[in-house]
């Protein structure tokens, strides 16, 4: 019993060690050598652009559905004015973000683990290591600065149309003052909250690449071995997501 | 010249090899011949590093690769060039993209000049107008001829070819053999191939060396591995059931 709980502890520090360096190599090769613009916009394509739709879809019902509970809640204080300033609050601070960051985490982390991991069970990884090519230059890198760039972008797309989905619903169906609703925002919403959005999107973004590259890396054998590492990729980012976000929250307050 | 001395390796607990001793002489063929699942590829491996022994020592032109930095490592790879058994082709990119791949990230020759460079190679190993097309579009035969053209375009020193036949029909296994040797002829390079294909490989290697049991067991020209008395070779040649080699 006392050997498997030694050879559980080792395994855990040992992979606690290589997700570290994997993320300190990823770092050194950002600044040493970022790849080729060509590889970077590619993947800004892929995790960026692509996700677009999503995105929009997802910003325009978190809008509506916060102006329908913001003004069912604020009406009981006759607050009603104050609507789009819950929205836009709401949705800058907390709800962008990370809404934003768990879409992009179905859509392109669990595609990035997979890629990756199909690569490494076909030996291409190794390929590249016998041309003496470095694989994060190729495979690793562009996908970090990719999403580093497009996850505040995308953010800021939904928060955007987060706002004009509480708008249409809270002024167009509910009836709340139009003027009210922007201008109330307006005052309420200064520039630390956008840039606190901005901080924990370019932060989620690097904990989507990093766990979805990662887990490609060292993707285990066959079909199955990419499998499990798509789903673990998916659940492991999510969660650390969740949980550094609240740890920037109460940082960033 | 590779040169291979003791080298122990065993995933989890089982033992691959077991002090195993291995001279590649330069601008020769040299084939591995020996039962399935008996460590070929791991040996291969164990030349170029992409796996590093237990302990042992590995010796490229008399340089130890053994726990090297990876930019040092880099250097000596640039020696090498590597078929591998399921060809590794990039599959994201064309049958052109992947041999002019190399030619673009290790050197600065112009556009024209790798083009040039790419579709002479893939006429050398008989391949036309396939250039746009991706590896999934073609069969078995035309991929490995494809990392053919792509292991040799760099006119490495040594290739490792790992498994170049395996799953291919009589006449392409022949034109992939008859492919190593002539490109071998033209730039002269120095070859190890895993292979399972006895008793062609006689044909196509000038040494051959035998693995079982995690060692070599008879190093030499393919001649005198043919008239082995070791029992294991003998079995091995022969294809029978009896013997020193059991399935299970």
């Amino acid at each position: 019993m006392v050997q498997a709980l030694g050879h559980t502890t080792i395994g855990i520090v040992r992979d606690l060690g290589r997700v570290g360096w994997f993320l300190l190599y990823s770092f050194y090769m950002i600044v040493r050598r970022p790849g080729s613009l060509v590889h970077v916009l590619k993947q800004m394509r892929f995790i960026g652009t692509k996700s677009l739709f999503v995105i929009v879809l997802t910003a325009a019902f978190t809008g509506m559905v916060l102006g329908l509970q913001g003004y069912y809640t604020l009406t009981k204080f006759g607050s009603e004015g104050m609507l789009g300033t819950a929205v836009a609050l709401s949705l800058i601070r907390e709800l962008g973000p990370v809404l934003a960051a768990l879409m992009v985490t179905g859509r392109a982390g669990s595609a990035i683990t997979a890629e990756i991991g199909i690569m490494r069970i076909t030996e291409q990884i190794d390929a590249l290591e016998t041309m003496a090519l470095d694989p994060f230059k190729y495979l690793v890198t562009p996908k970090f600065i990719a999403a580093m760039i497009s996850l505040p972008l995308l953010c800021a797309i939904f928060d955007v149309i987060g706002i004009y989905g509480g708008w249409l619903v809270g002024v167009k169906l509910l009836g709340v003052n139009p003027g009210a609703y922007f201008y109330e925002m307006e005052n309420s919403v200064v520039w630390r909250d956008v840039y606190s959005g901005f901080l924990k999107s370019f932060s989620f973004g690097i904990i989507i690449a990093w766990i979805g590259c990662y887990k490609g890396y060292y993707a285990g054998h066959g079909a199955e071995g990419v499998s499990k590492a798509t789903t673990e990729s998916v659940v492991l980012t999510s969660v650390i997501i969740l949980v550094w976000d609240y740890f920037l929250t109460s940082v960033l307050l | 010249m590779i040169t291979l001395r003791n080298i122990h390796k065993s995933f989890g607990t089982q033992k691959v090899l077991d002090g195993l001793d291995l001279d590649i002489p330069d601008g020769k063929i040299t084939a591995i011949i020996g039962p399935s699942g008996e460590g070929k590829s791991v040996l291969l491996k164990h030349m170029i590093g992409l796996l590093q022994p237990d302990s042992g020592a590995v010796e490229v032109d008399g340089e130890s690769i053994i726990d090297l930095r990876r930019s040092e490592l880099n250097r000596i790879r640039e020696k090498y060039g590597m078929l591998f058994q399921n060809v590794a082709l990039f599959d994201s990119m064309t049958v052109f993209e992947n041999v002019a791949f190399p030619l673009e990230e290790k050197t600065s020759l112009s556009k024209e000049v790798i083009r040039g460079r790419v579709l002479t190679a893939l006429e050398d190993v008989g391949l036309k107008n396939i250039e746009n097309k991706f590896p999934d579009e073609l069969s078995g035969g035309m991929k490995k001829r494809v990392g053919l053209a792509r292991a040799v375009v760099l006119n490495p020193k040594i290739i490792l070819f790992d498994e170049p036949t395996t799953g291919l029909d009589p006449i392409i296994k022949r034109a992939i053999h008859q492919l190593i040797k002539d490109t071998h002829v033209k730039f002269g390079f120095t070859a190890v191939i895993v292979s399972h294909e006895i008793p062609e490989i006689f044909d196509v290697a000038q040494n051959v060396a035998m693995l079982f049991r995690g060692k070599i067991l008879q190093h030499g020209t393919p001649d005198e591995i043919i008239n082995s008395d070791h029992p294991a070779i003998r079995q091995f040649i022969s294809g029978s059931l009896d013997g020193p080699i059991q399935m299970v």
